[in-house]
This record gives structure tokens, sequence and C-alpha cells, in this order.
């Protein structure tokens, strides 16, 4: 059992917890992820570390809740534990090898979607402690979706906050504060971008135009998190990985997200649950994610 | 009663059984196990034994049934297996144990498979389990897999009075035994669990939900936390896939996924919130025991199910008792057929598997006749479902994260087959990690031979 020491609602469905994991808070680099379980017949969800104490032997997670398992999980109070955590799971950010000489000279723009934004604190934060200052645009729905706002600003040289819906910072989808920003004049070297497939996707798009290498974190569906199952596998630059082992960053001008977002859909889209409803008949509870199961 | 046939063992009604998930076989009772007993002639020297990768005493434990004394008997299995209820269940006794019987000569061999399991499920259902060794040497080994190379290697050095601590990567301890063998073939609290817990009876400590390689290295393991030596068995691996076109199609899944869906992840359960996709008509792509056991898993689950493989019946690597249950199931097979390119729909859902007829050629390297394509014989057929079982590759995370570990050219660990000791000091190997996909039996002998290498390598220390 791993306890909770924290827990706590961030913004509209987004909770974070603080989880005693010893093992995991003293390799955990990030970039990686964990796999939770709520109860002893829950499902194994995979989630990226938020940040990390070695010394309190704690790992903090962030979860948006969508489905049966991760509704379940938001009910989870200070003093209770998770049944299941193992991790650090998957390869570091790159950077994280790199020099920190070499990486103060580089200019790097992080691009936070949504939930993306936990997974990203955790890099800004170790630049930060390296001594080298990055951009970070954050894009949130809407103003009562945005989290981790004033953790950011603490650790980022500049924060470009935007809602899709103009409800608070700039107005519109982070690929135009990305455009935004370079006609104001501004380039970057590397770009990170994580959040949901789509937004990678026309991230990508763009900054290829802009011949700018993004990398991006890949959260498709998973089972043991390993490599042992190989639901999770991708195309990228035409040969198939695995983004438990493999990833989950890669080089986001060469991942195929057409096919990724389709067999994302599996779980994810009306479209997908209705269709694992119907193939998976009773044994269908909720696994896609998001309708609760059949009751 | 004719001495030359074997009692036969009852089994559930295959139309019956096509539709749930309790075990297949009943096993035989005691008396059947003492008739059947009864036609083991007790060799001196004794064949069977040298066909038993663990050296099980077989005319010894066999003379203990046939006087009706199963608890003796089940102490001569433990001198040389932890896990007699699974092997009685899983081995592939035909071309071992059974394969060696002088009776088979001239006649069906003696059922040392179910003789095995009786004795036992006797002894879960006594309580009767190995006792713990009066005097422990307080050496610490660090055994990473809870697979049966691991249990065992675990088990045996339990017994020599190692201090030992078993890291398993899941949430559930048993490894192939818990993902990947069905409930059907091996039920999970009633055997498997029992089993692990006769290993910790022996004072053997577990911890799950550590992957060596990433939550701890073998060096940490080591240097910070007082191991004097490391087992690995951490089983195969990944899952391979053909390479073509469709394969990511959805509703194209790894033997391993499928079945750990539904063996972990009980997604076969009512009660379970892991789905699984049912198929209409699904193809199982391979013709080992994985590809048996998630086509006979997707056929509980109420699909039509068809096997598709490249060579003919007599080259299908399964156990010869999967292949029959799977027919008495209404498996179809599909021989010398190979696919060619999986079919979607628009919106990238399996529509179809096109496939090529194959005729056998001349012998390859593996002393099989080689499957060779007949031009212009493909055809569709129409599934919306396709599991590919063609076997694993090894997971590098341990030995990408351990210096002075090498592997071969297959990327398996490299380890001496009498004692498992791998390039590394202190560092011993075996199972499939080693050896790539194989047996039950196989890992358990390996581990068993580790158990000895790092007895010696303490020993001597």
């Amino acid at each position: 059992m791993y306890k909770i020491l924290e827990a706590k609602e961030l913004a509209n469905s987004i909770y974070l917890f603080v989880v005693e994991a010893k093992r995991c808070a003293s390799y955990c680099q990030p970039g990686q992820f964990v796999i939770v379980r709520t109860t002893e017949d829950g499902e194994r969800i995979p989630l990226t570390v938020c940040d990390y104490d070695r010394d309190a032997g704690t790992v903090t997670i962030v979860v948006q809740t969508i489905g049966a398992s991760t509704m379940e999980m938001k009910e989870l109070k200070a003093g209770d534990s998770f049944h299941d955590f193992v991790g650090p799971l998957g390869k570091a950010s790159e950077f994280i090898m790199e020099d920190a000489e070499e990486l103060k000279k580089k200019k790097i723009l992080f691009v936070a979607g949504g939930l993306g934004t936990a997974p990203v604190y955790p890099q800004v934060k170790w630049l930060h402690e390296k001594g080298v200052d990055v951009d970070v645009i954050i894009g949130s729905k809407t103003k009562d979706m945005l989290i981790m706002e004033e953790e950011m600003k603490a650790v980022a040289g500049n924060l470009y906050v935007t809602t899709d819906d103009g409800s608070y910072g700039r107005s519109g989808m982070v690929t135009k504060v990305i455009e935004d920003l370079y006609a104001e004049g501004k380039t970057y070297d590397v770009c990170v971008a994580i959040g949901p497939m789509i937004m990678m996707k026309f991230v990508c798009l763009l900054t290829k135009k802009l011949d700018l290498h993004t990398i991006v974190s890949m959260n498709p569906i998973m089972v043991d998190g390993t490599g042992m199952c190989g639901a999770c596998r991708l195309t990228v630059g035409g040969e198939v990985k695995f983004a438990c082992v493999d990833g989950p960053e890669f080089d986001g001008h060469l991942v195929n997200f057409d096919e990724a977002m389709k067999r994302q859909q599996m779980y994810k889209t009306a479209e997908g649950r209705a269709v694992l409803k119907e193939k998976e008949g009773d044994t269908h509870h909720g696994g896609c994610g998001v309708c609760g199961g059949n009751d | 009663m004719n001495v030359l046939e074997k009692v036969p063992v009852r089994e559930q009604d295959p139309k019956v059984r096509a539709t749930n998930f309790e075990e297949v076989c009943y096993g035989y009772n005691q008396e059947e196990a003492m008739a059947e007993a009864s036609r083991c002639i007790g060799c001196k020297n004794a064949a069977c034994v040298k066909g038993c990768p663990v050296s099980i005493d077989i005319p010894g434990f066999i003379s203990k049934v046939k006087e009706g004394n199963i608890e003796d008997a089940y102490k001569i299995i433990s001198e040389s297996s932890s896990l007699p209820a699974v092997c009685g269940r899983v081995c592939p006794q035909e071309s071992q144990c059974e394969g060696k019987c002088i009776r088979g000569l001239k006649g069906d061999p003696v059922s040392i498979g179910k003789l095995e399991r009786f004795v036992a499920d006797w002894a879960f259902e006594n309580d009767v389990h190995p006792e713990p060794p009066m005097e422990k040497n307080g050496k610490k080994v660090a055994v990473i897999g809870s697979g049966p190379a691991g249990v065992t290697c675990a088990g045996d050095l339990a017994k020599m009075g190692y201090d030992v601590t078993v890291f398993e990567a899941l949430h559930e301890l048993g490894g192939v035994l818990v993902y990947g063998i069905p409930e059907f073939r091996l039920p999970k609290e009633r055997v498997v669990r029992k089993e692990i817990e006769n290993v910790k009876k022996l004072g053997v400590k577990f911890e799950t939900n550590v992957v060596v390689g990433k939550s701890v290295t073998i060096d940490n393991l080591i240097e910070d936390e007082g191991f004097e030596a490391v087992f690995i068995g951490s089983g195969a691996g990944l899952p391979k896939f053909m390479g073509i076109p469709g394969e990511n199609a959805n509703g194209v899944f790894s033997a391993n996924e499928y079945l750990t869906r539904s063996n972990l992840m009980k997604a076969f359960r009512e009660d379970s919130k892991t789905p699984i996709m049912r198929g209409k008509k699904v193809a199982v792509v391979g013709g080992g025991n994985v590809a048996m056991d998630a086509a006979r898993t997707a056929l509980r689950l109420g699909a039509e199910v068809h096997i598709v493989y490249r060579r003919s019946e007599a080259e299908l690597p399964a156990r010869v008792e999967e292949v029959h249950h799977a027919k008495e199931e209404g498996i179809i097979f599909d021989l010398l057929t190979n696919p060619v390119e999986i079919l979607a729909d628009e919106n990238g859902w399996v529509s179809g598997i096109k496939c090529i007829r194959m005729e056998l050629g001349e012998p390859d390297a593996s002393g099989r006749r080689r499957p060779v394509e007949v031009a212009g014989s493909e055809f569709v057929i129409d599934v919306d479902a396709v599991i590919m079982s063609l076997g694993t590759s090894p997971n590098p995370l341990i030995s990408s994260t351990t210096e002075g570990l090498e592997v071969n050219k297959w990327k398996c660990i490299i380890a001496e087959e009498e004692n498992g000791k791998t390039t590394k000091e202190g560092v011993y190997a075996g199972g499939d990690a080693v050896t790539g996909a194989a047996t039950v039996i196989l890992a358990m002998g390996a581990g068993r031979a580790g158990a000895k290498g790092i007895h010696e390598y303490l020993s001597n220390k």
C-alpha cells in the first residue's frame, strides 16, 4: 500500500496526490511515468510524474477524472492509500543527460496543454535548478481548468498563459501563442510539447514549418507499462515503437499522430466507446475511461 | 483393467467448457491415482527421471502413491520441485518424462503429470507443505521476477538457509503463471497463489511493484541494500509483430496483451474494471501454447476462432493436449496459411486478414520443413480481431542498466547452463531471460541451477 500524504483538487475535475513511494522517489526523473491502481481489483492507470522529493520519499501525480477508475481516485483523501504504485517507468527526458552549460546556450520552449502542465512542470523545475531558464506556454480550455500557474511561474523564465475561450490570459490555442511569439521576433532551438494528442499534432505541424525540433510525450493505452503487452505501440519514423519502454518522449516530427489518435479512439471518443461497448459486451465496465460502465 | 492403457482423466464437457473459464481437467481422485500408479514398473535406471528438467524421483513418488501414502509422495516431489501443482498441469510431459516411459513402447506411458498434479492438490487440501530450514545463514540474496525460474530459485535458496527477497514488477506474484496461462488451464487462487504461499512459508520475502532496472538497479541492490548475490529470472519480454501492413489497426493485439487483460486483470469476469474486446470472429496467428491459450480465451469470450499457422499440424509447437482440447472446443485450424496484410475499415478497425497458402519445402535450420508461399493463392478471412502470438524478444530493462552483464546477439542474457553464472560477478540468471521464450519447467530447471550456482559462489566467498 502506498500512503497518500496530501490530496487536493487543483481545478475543476483535476486532482493532485502526494504519495509515499520510496523506491520510485529515489530514482525517478523528469519525463518518466508511474502506474497506479486504486484498489485490489482496479485498472492499471499510467500517469506522468509531476514532482518528486527524494528526501521525503514522495512522488506527486495529477489526475483528471474522466472515467470510472479515475472517478474512484478522486474520493481518496490524505491518509488513504493507493493499492499499487509502480515506477518510474519509461525513459527520462533526453536533456537530463546533457551538460548544464550546453543547455544554458539553448533557447527552449515548453508547450503545456491542459493536464500536460503536470508533466511539463518537473522538467522546467529541473532545468531551473540547473540555472537554465526556459519559456513556457500553458494552454487551458477555460480559466477554471487551468492548473499549476503559480508553481510554473516560480520556475519558468517567461510564462504565457492562454485559454481557448479567452476567459483568462491570452486568447486562443497554444499554436497561436507560438505564432505570436515568433511574430514578436522570438526564436527557439528546441520545443517540448505535452498535452492532448490533437494539440501535440498541431504544435508539430507548426514547428515543422518553423524548423523547430520538437519533442512530444505520448500517452497511449497501456496495460503493464514494462514492454510486455505492446498495447502502447505507435509508429515513429516508420518504425514500431513501444511508448512504455522506448518513450514516452519521441521526436514529434516523426510520430504518426493520425494512427496514434485512431488507436486512442478505441477508448477515448464517443464513437470508439460505442464500438467498444458493443464489442466488449458484458465485459465493458467503463474501461473506455469515460462512460462509467454499463450502469 | 488393461495395463497397456492409462486410467482416463475426467474432463469438463467440451461444449460446456467452451463457455466458461473453469478448469478443463478435473484430475484424478485417489482411487484413480492409485490405479494409474500401479501401472508404473519402477525401473531401476528410470528413463523418465532423465527426461525431467528438475530430475524428480518419479518412480519413488509413484511407488508411494501406489501404497496410498500421498504425504510421502509429496515430500519426494518437493525435494526437486517448488511448483508441483503447476508442473502437473502445464509441463509438456509427452516430450519429457512420459515421452521416455518404458510403458510407452507398447501402450500408453504412465500419466506422470496427472499423478504429480494429484499429489500436489492432495497436499493443498491436507495442508501439507515444505518446512523452512532450522538454521539460517543470514546471507541475503535478491531474486528478480516471481515467475517459475525466480520462485524455484528462491525456494531452493531458502531451503538452504538463505535470506531471500523476490522483486516482482507487476502487482501480482507468479509471472507468466498469472498473466500468461489462463484460468481454465491453471487456476490462480486454488493453485498458483497456494504454490507461492508455500514458498513464503519457507521464509522467502516478496516485494511487488519493483521494476528492476527502473525502480532500483542490480548495482543498487548489491551496493546499497546488502544483497550478496542476485538471480535474474525476469522472463521473456517484448511481444513480436510480423511487420505486415495494418498491424497497428484497432483490434490487433499481441497475445501478451490479450492474455494479460484476461488473466492478470481478470477482464473475463463480469466485475473486472479492465476491458477486453470480445470479437465476433478472431484470427490467432501462431501455433504455440500461447496461441492456443489466446484462441481458447477468445472462444470463451464468445468468438469464432481461427488459428492461422504457416506450417502443418505436425509442426505445431504447442503441447499435444492443448491442440487436442482446442479442437474439441471448436477452434478452427487454418494450417499452411500465413498472413500478409491486416485489413481495416475507414475508422481504423480490423475488418479482415489477408493470407497466403503455404506448402512445405526442404528442412530448415530447425530441422522442420520450411514453409514456402504458393504464388497467387491469397485469400481473405473476415475477422474483427487479430491476436499475434509470434513469441517475444528479451526486455532490455535489466541488461541496459547493469554494467558488465553481457547479452548475446539475440539480446538474451549470457549465462552458463549448469549454474546460471553470468558475466557479472555475483549475478546469476535463468529462464526465458536467458533462453528466449521456452517452457515453465525449463525455467524451473534454470532456477534450480541458479540456486546451486549461487550457493557454490557464496559458500566459497
